[in-house]
């Protein structure tokens, strides 16, 4: 059991939701974002998703495109953000997942990033433009080493392989709101549930609802309806709106305690 | 064994590498592409939009004065550029337009680079009725604003792409973020043999006809098959579709010729065939110029269409098992494939199709022999003399 199954046993006991924050790793620099995420416990954040810069990301709505752009060029790597990890768990227990698109960790060799990542400390994978049929390498040396990889199911996937998706998740599943790309939404469809629903008949594995999530009022309304919630450009808007502040940490943390409502 | 396999691989390349929202409609495509494939209903209308619309078949021209000047190549000239269009693209824009009918779509979207590609969707989008969005990176829209008014003339709506380099590669990112937003009521009609599977396969069909053309009347001409075929790659569509129809054919050489750029040994080239590494951009597996981190680089070619940083994943595979070889063109030389082609046979050709005719120069001089070449001539040159005016 990794720091991600455990944290879910500890939400269910408790009876609570998880609330995940997103971030862009390396924006505005490695440095901010190790402070962000040890931070983050504070701000009850129960875990973290990192994500990896890419040059092409096109799962990605403009916050998120702009952030990976900028941390690109501050000349952050793969190798880089793990050493970052590494850094944090001397200081934090906070289960973290990357987000990472797929040509980095396949450049990187799939079975050395997958232990590499363990070693740093790195609880869970998400990798959104690789289905689980492309993913058969990644997930077995992720399930040797103890590291979960996080699966998407969609308003568009079918039952059939909403099946497969879920048999194969592990960690969490990861259900996307909308049809597009990550960004922050003023309204969010209202299938979302009856989607929710059709998955947990099928599965018992946690369920956090991504992609939209932009405020309190969203949060609370999705956690109702699933077992987390992930909210990623709205953090990341504020970031870039405090990059370059002293007190950048402290802006963030609270801006976070706020959206997560306690 | 047929390739690809059923999970849309040609060896270790190709596949599906999308985001899950479009895992549904990659395989509705797949199951109404397959059934297509067999009605012959549908068959004979695409067959009619090819010959009645666009102006098939070609014709498989003797190039006499360039063939003269270069002494030991015989080339013969398959005229894509007289299609309609004025492209190798309307084959596959006419066959996609006609499946995204048969889905019940009712918006078609499309990347493109020199802007052949915008205008064939565009146009077929035109014929059939539906609506058309075309994203072109804001770097092709100036150098290629011909196309751009073509577009708009034909009632499609281009729209400026200003992320990354503001090329090709951007281009497809944000056709591809429209896709995963529209997926419902939205075909996305790309452009090249790339993206996820079915895609390869099914562009690589709608334009096999130039190959099956072309060996059927070179056959005719020559009472035999010729040594060589070469064509220019970008993502590789006209290129595959001269090659495959003689996949078998194993005494019949195949040149690709990619965009140099500046030089292979610079930063500035798209030659990811020659110089790339096998990764993963745009839905597939292929070769890829990428940095030691995995990042995509940005592409550099004169010719907007050969600047994308990827390749069909066929063309990777075919280079993999030796049946096809990959060489290289620079910027400048292309000019001059150009312009010797304008000068000798009266036919001003495509920047991209430029980069294949001044290779024939290099291959003259290797042939051991008198030696046949059939020359995919992919497209006409009016879109690129505004832009190379001041080159000549």
């Amino acid at each position: 059991m990794n720091r991600l199954d455990k944290k879910f046993e500890e939400l269910k006991q408790a009876k609570k939701k998880a609330f995940i924050a997103f971030i862009t790793a390396g924006d505005p620099s490695l440095k901010v974002t190790e402070e962000l995420v040890c931070s983050f416990e504070r701000s009850n954040v129960d875990i973290v998703e990192l994500g990896v810069p890419f040059s092409d990301p096109l799962a990605d709505g403009p916050t998120i495109q702009a952030a990976s752009q900028r941390a690109l060029a501050n000349g952050v790597t793969l190798k880089k953000i793990l050493n970052t990890v590494k850094n944090i768990r001397i200081k934090t227990e906070m289960p973290i997942c990357l987000m990472t698109y797929y040509n980095p960790v396949f450049h990187y060799g799939e079975e050395k990033f997958v232990e590499d990542a363990r070693k740093c400390g790195v609880d869970g994978l998400i990798i959104p433009d690789l289905p689980h049929q492309e993913a058969k390498i990644l997930i077995a040396s992720a399930k040797k080493n103890g590291v979960s990889t996080i699966l998407f199911l969609t308003p568009t996937t079918t039952k059939k392989r909403m099946k497969e998706v879920v048999d194969v998740a592990t960690g969490f599943i990861y259900y996307v709101s909308l049809t597009g790309v990550t960004g922050e939404r003023k309204a969010l469809p209202t299938d979302v549930a009856g989607h929710v629903k059709a998955a947990k008949k099928i599965s018992t594995k946690p369920i956090c609802i991504g992609f939209g999530i932009s405020n309190a009022a969203q949060v609370k309304a999705m956690s109702k309806i699933a077992d987390g919630v992930i909210v990623g450009s709205a953090i990341v808007k504020e970031i870039n709106k405090n990059a370059g502040r002293k007190d950048i940490v402290k802006k963030v943390s609270s801006y976070v305690a706020k959206l997560r409502g306690l | 064994m047929a390739l690809p396999d059923k999970s849309g691989h040609f060896g270790e390349f190709g596949g599906q590498y999308v985001p899950e929202t479009l895992m549904a409609v990659l395989d509705e495509l797949l199951g109404v592409y397959n059934s297509l494939k067999k009605d012959k209903a549908f068959q004979k209308e695409f067959a009619f939009y090819l010959k009645e619309y666009a102006g098939r078949p070609t014709n498989l021209y003797f190039a006499k004065r360039l063939s003269e000047q270069l002494r030991t190549l015989k080339v013969y000239l398959k005229r894509e550029d007289l299609l309609h269009t004025g492209a190798h693209k309307i084959n596959n824009t006419l066959g996609q337009v006609l499946v995204a009918k048969k889905m019940g779509k009712t918006r078609i979207i499309a990347e493109t680079g020199a802007g052949q590609h915008g205008v064939a969707t565009a146009t077929a989008a035109a014929l059939m009725g539906l609506e058309c969005e075309v994203y072109m990176g804001s770097e092709d829209i100036e150098r290629q604003a011909l196309n751009v008014y073509r577009m708009r003339l034909l009632g499609a709506k281009v729209i400026s792409v200003t992320s990354g380099s503001c090329t090709l590669k951007d281009a497809m990112n944000e056709a591809i973020r429209d896709w995963v937003t529209n997926v419902r009521n939205t075909f996305y009609i790309i452009g090249s043999v790339a993206g996820p599977h079915p895609y390869p396969v099914m562009v690589r069909e709608f334009q096999s006809v130039i190959g099956r053309e072309a060996r059927r009347q070179f056959l005719k001409k020559e009472g035999k098959l010729p040594d060589y075929l070469v064509a220019c790659v970008g993502g590789g569509s006209n290129a595959m579709g001269l090659f495959h129809a003689f996949f078998n054919d194993k005494k019949v050489k195949m040149i690709g010729v990619e965009a140099a750029g500046e030089g292979v040994n610079t930063k500035r080239h798209a030659a990811t065939i020659s110089k790339g590494q096998i990764g993963v951009l745009h839905g597939s597996k292929s070769d890829l110029l990428q940095d030691e981190d995995g990042q995509i680089m940005i592409a550099h070619s004169i010719a907007a269409g050969l600047d994308y940083p990827g390749v069909g994943p066929e063309h990777s595979y075919y280079n993999k098992i030796g049946r096809a070889e990959y060489v290289s063109v620079g910027d400048k030389d292309a000019i001059k494939g150009l312009k010797l082609l304008s000068e000798k046979e009266g036919i001003i050709p495509a920047l991209e199709t430029s980069h294949a005719i001044y290779y024939l120069n290099e291959l003259s001089k290797k042939v051991k022999r008198k030696s046949s070449v059939i020359l995919c001539l992919s497209g006409r040159g009016d879109k690129d003399v505004g832009s190379i005016k001041d080159l000549l």
